[in-house]
This record gives C-alpha cells, structure tokens and sequence, in this order.
C-alpha cells in the first residue's frame, strides 16, 4: 500500500483542479491584458478566481494579488512593507517562521533593518508580552505564522492583531500551510497582509497569493507591466490561478473534522510505543493534518527512508537529510536538545488519507522502530 | 541521493550490537548532526602469531550513511591484523559503498575515527 504522509510538503493535485484549468491551455490561452475576446475571456476566469480565494477569507477581490509562490507573497509583504515606510527600520518576527520570512528577515538586517525574533514555548506559541514590549517606534511590521508547517501550532492570530492595532504597525501572516483548514475572515481579525499558496491544498505549484488590506502602503518588488493592482509585473498564470480557485472551492470544513480525526488515531497510536512525545500543541490549537512524533533513540532519517521501504512517505523534523545538517530551527526553538530534535518524523495527512492506510502505518512502524533502536547506543 | 551499496548496507547492516566483553571500545559523537556511534573490538592471533580484530561490533545512532559507514567499517576490520585496521581511512568507507554524497563524508569519518578509538583503547589496556 503506497501511503503519502508529507501533505505540508507538497499535495496531490485534486483531478477536479486539474480538469479546470486544462481550457486556459489551448482553447482559452489568451492574455488577460489584451483587449480582443481571447482576453477578455482570460480576464473574466482571473476576476472569478480572485472573487472565489476574496469570497473564502470574506476580503474584497481587490485585495487579492496573484503571485508565484507562498515564497513569493511573504517576500513581497515583507520587503514591501519595509521599503515603503522609510523611518521605520525595524521588523518583529518569530524563531520558528518558515524560510521564506526568516531569510527575508535576514536580507533585510544586512541591508540595515532591525530584527527581533521572538521566542516560543514549548508548544510553539509566541509570548504575547514579549510582542508587546518589543513593539517600539521604530517597528514598521509584525510577521508571525498562522500555522506552523513543523509542528503545527497555531498561533492566536486577533489577540496578535489587537496588539498592533493598538500600537498602530502592520500585521503579516503566513498562512500557507493553514489556509482552507483554519478559518480565517478579515473582516474579523483583520489582518493586514496575508500569505498563501495553492500546492499545499490540492492545486497546482508556482501559485500564490498575497491579501493586502485596502489602503496599505506597500511596494512592489517585480517591475514591468501593471498586472495585479500594480504590485507584480507579469502575465497573469491563468490556468494556474483557475486551479488554485478551484482547490480553495473544493476545500470544506468536513475535511477538516476527517483529517483531526484521523490524526488523532495516528497520534494515538504511535504515542503507545515506548519512549515517544509529541511536538506542539493539542486539539484545536493544532493543524488538523499534522502530527509531529519524537521516536528516542533513533535518528529520524534513518526511521524515514525504512518507511520509504515500505512505501510510507513523511519527512523529518531533522534536517540532517538536506544540505544542512543542524537540528531543525523550530524543534531547538522548542527547547529541544539536539540528539531529540534529530529523532523527529513528521507526518502530513490530507482529505484523501483514508483511516486504512493510517491503520497500515501503525501496524508497520513499532516494528521499524524496534530494529532502529536495536542498535541505539543511546538510552 | 545515497549510492544502491549505501541503501544496502542500510538496509541489511553487519555486525550491528555490542560485544560484552571487548577488548577495546572506541565511543565518537559528532556534535554537529548529533550522531553518535560506539565500536567494540575482540582481539584474537592469527596463524602468524600477529593481532587480528577477531570479532567486531557497532552501535550506531545516526542517519542512513552513518549506519551504512558502521556496518561497512566493520566489515573492512574484520579479520584484519590492528595494523592494517589502522590504515583504514574513510575514503576506504566511502569507496567501498560506492561513494557518499559530500556532506555525508564525515559520517564515514565518525566509523574510521570510532574504530581507531577501540584499537588505542585496546592497546592503553594492554600497554606493558
Ligand atoms: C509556512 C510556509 N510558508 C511558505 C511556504 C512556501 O510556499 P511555496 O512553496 O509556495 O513557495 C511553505 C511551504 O514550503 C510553508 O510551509
Ligand atoms: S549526518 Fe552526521 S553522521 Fe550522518
């Protein structure tokens, strides 16, 4: 049974997403920019698609602006919102931020911003005084995740607003990997900028979008023409934007009530074998798909790849398998040593997990883990 | 990324344990990935009277190459004279596995280094 676990990686586009946007290839190619008919109907599947992600996070279409990555839509609302407020310089981030922001974050310090980085606990939620007391006048930009594509602890996102608010700077959140699976209504947190992206719910790569509150003062960072409210140059990737619509329309809130349910099961399941912990937090306050399982004694690399033998795909919570070979920023973050950190696996459900291959994974797994920890000098 | 003599050694590792009274044990940690191996070495005499590693065991808590690194030092130490043992170097490993991907080489130092660490503390002991 081949069972894909690495959903915050990357998803299975939906064979619905794919049919959609397979008429703005050949038949529907045209530019949205032109003025002919080709255009227009280029146009019109843009608009639509811009009302469907609004209509999904109660924004206006306006504010939505198309870009080519999660990656992207963090860079440009943070670079955007840096460069735009020329006496502010400084930038209040987390420790446990995707890349995207983190080495945004960096580029920015060399080019002489101030960055604080806030601690978590060891669930992964920020210290909301720490935010408070950090916010000084010189603070242009709070960018703090919504879901953690770790551990997936998700953090409080209107107590966090209601802090800038109050001390009048901008709020960004990436929202990549809760987006379809966490309710979010600007109208009610009213955040002001906004990352998502469409791989991580069934729709195709090199699509993202960035929500941009009405009247923010943000720059561009792709020059050329005026597409997007004139916040990113280039022909609009309308095929891909239809299928990115697409996959948020077919996102619902059964889904998420499925998948908690069978993380749980998984939860559950493997915390019965002897020496394993949880990562982040529990119940609501956690991503419905994500479970993050410390096995001591073993190195998660190692318990990947005999996965990976019997057809189990998931993905480390250690990074010794990738070009770097330190424990994860966000596990340390966490307070963990880095022998522990090194033991973590993470497994990423989707709406198309079905309770059989989580009963498949459970049934393999506590004997892969006992001949790992055979030969564990550790204990 | 791992050569098929990595992933088979991975999969099917030798010598993997411990050894309960061994001659020499040689304990090594990289402190960077975190991965930790321990070597344990029974000495024997060959037809020749020389010192051979007449038995040889690894524990190992690392990644894929770090298991396959131990399980390979082994085998290339196994039946040895403590001479030739000591000449092990890791490029030996790495060859022998069909190569490592570069930031993976010094998982193959972690073995060379764990069993040259059993060897000295065989002959400390035995120092006269
Ligand atoms: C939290 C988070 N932010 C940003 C990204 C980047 O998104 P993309 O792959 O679309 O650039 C990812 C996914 O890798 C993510 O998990
Ligand atoms: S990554 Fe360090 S021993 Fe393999």
């Amino acid at each position: 049974m081949k069972v894909y676990l690495d959903n915050g990686a990357t998803t299975m586009v939906d064979k619905k997403v794919v049919d959609s946007m397979l008429p703005f290839y050949v038949d529907k190619f045209g530019n949205a920019s032109s003025l002919h008919q080709f255009g227009v109907e280029a146009k019109e599947a843009l608009d639509n698609a811009r009302k469907i992600i609004a209509n999904k996070i109660n924004a206006d279409p306006e504010e939505i602006v198309f870009t080519g990555s999660g990656s992207e839509s963090d860079n440009l609302a943070i670079k955007g919102i840096a460069y735009s407020n020329k006496e502010k310089n400084h930038i209040i981030t987390s420790k446990i931020e995707h890349p995207a922001v983190l080495e945004t974050c960096k580029v920015l310090e060399k080019q002489g911003f101030e960055v604080t980085y806030l601690k978590v606990d060891k669930e992964g939620f920020i210290d909301l005084n720490e935010l408070k007391n950090s916010i000084t006048n010189k603070t242009c930009l709070v960018s703090i995740m919504h879901a953690n594509n770790e551990i997936g602890t998700i953090q409080d996102l209107k107590k966090i607003k209601d802090i800038c608010k109050e001390k009048n700077v901008y709020f960004h959140t990436d929202a990549v990997q809760s987006f379809t699976k966490v309710e979010i209504d600007v109208k009610k947190i009213n955040v002001d900028l906004i990352s998502f992206s469409s791989h991580k719910i069934h729709g195709p790569k090199g699509v993202g979008a960035l929500y941009v509150k009405k009247g923010t003062e943000i720059k561009k960072l792709i020059h050329g023409g005026h597409q997007e409210f004139d916040l990113r140059a280039g022909t609009e990737n309308i095929p891909g934007i239809v299928g990115f619509a697409e996959a948020v329309r077919l996102g619902n809130k059964e889904h998420v009530t499925s998948m908690a349910k069978l993380r749980d099961k998984l939860i559950n399941g493997l915390l019965k074998i002897k020496d394993t912990q949880l990562n982040g937090a529990t119940g609501n306050k956690r991503l419905c798909n994500n479970v993050n399982i410390i096995f001591r004694y073993i190195e998660g690399e190692s318990l990947l790849l005999k996965l990976d033998m019997n057809e189990i795909a998931v993905s480390t919570g250690s990074a010794c398998s990738s070009q770097d070979l330190r424990p994860s920023h966000v596990l340390t973050a966490l307070g963990l040593r880095a022998d522990v950190a090194h033991s973590s696996i993470r497994f990423t459900l989707s709406r198309f997990t079905t309770e059989k291959e989580i009963d498949y994974v459970l049934k393999v797994i506590p004997k892969l883990v006992e001949e790992l920890r055979q030969f564990s000098p550790l204990k | 990324m791992y050569s098929k003599k990595v992933m088979e050694s991975f999969k099917h590792p030798h010598n993997m344990g411990e050894i309960k009274n061994a001659d020499g044990i040689g304990k090594i940690g990289n402190p960077t990935c975190g991965d930790v191996m321990w070597i344990f070495i029974k000495i024997g005499k060959n037809k020749k009277g020389e010192e051979i590693i007449k038995d040889i065991k690894v524990k190992t808590f690392g990644c894929v190459a770090a298991i396959a690194t131990s399980s390979m030092v082994t085998d290339l130490a196994k039946g040895k004279t403590i001479k030739e043992a000591k000449k092990i170097t890791r490029q030996n490993i790495a060859d022998a596995l069909e190569g490592l991907p570069p930031i993976k080489m010094h998982c193959s130092n972690l073995a060379v280094d764990a069993l040259h660490k059993a060897i000295e503390d065989y002959e400390k002991k035995n120092e006269k």
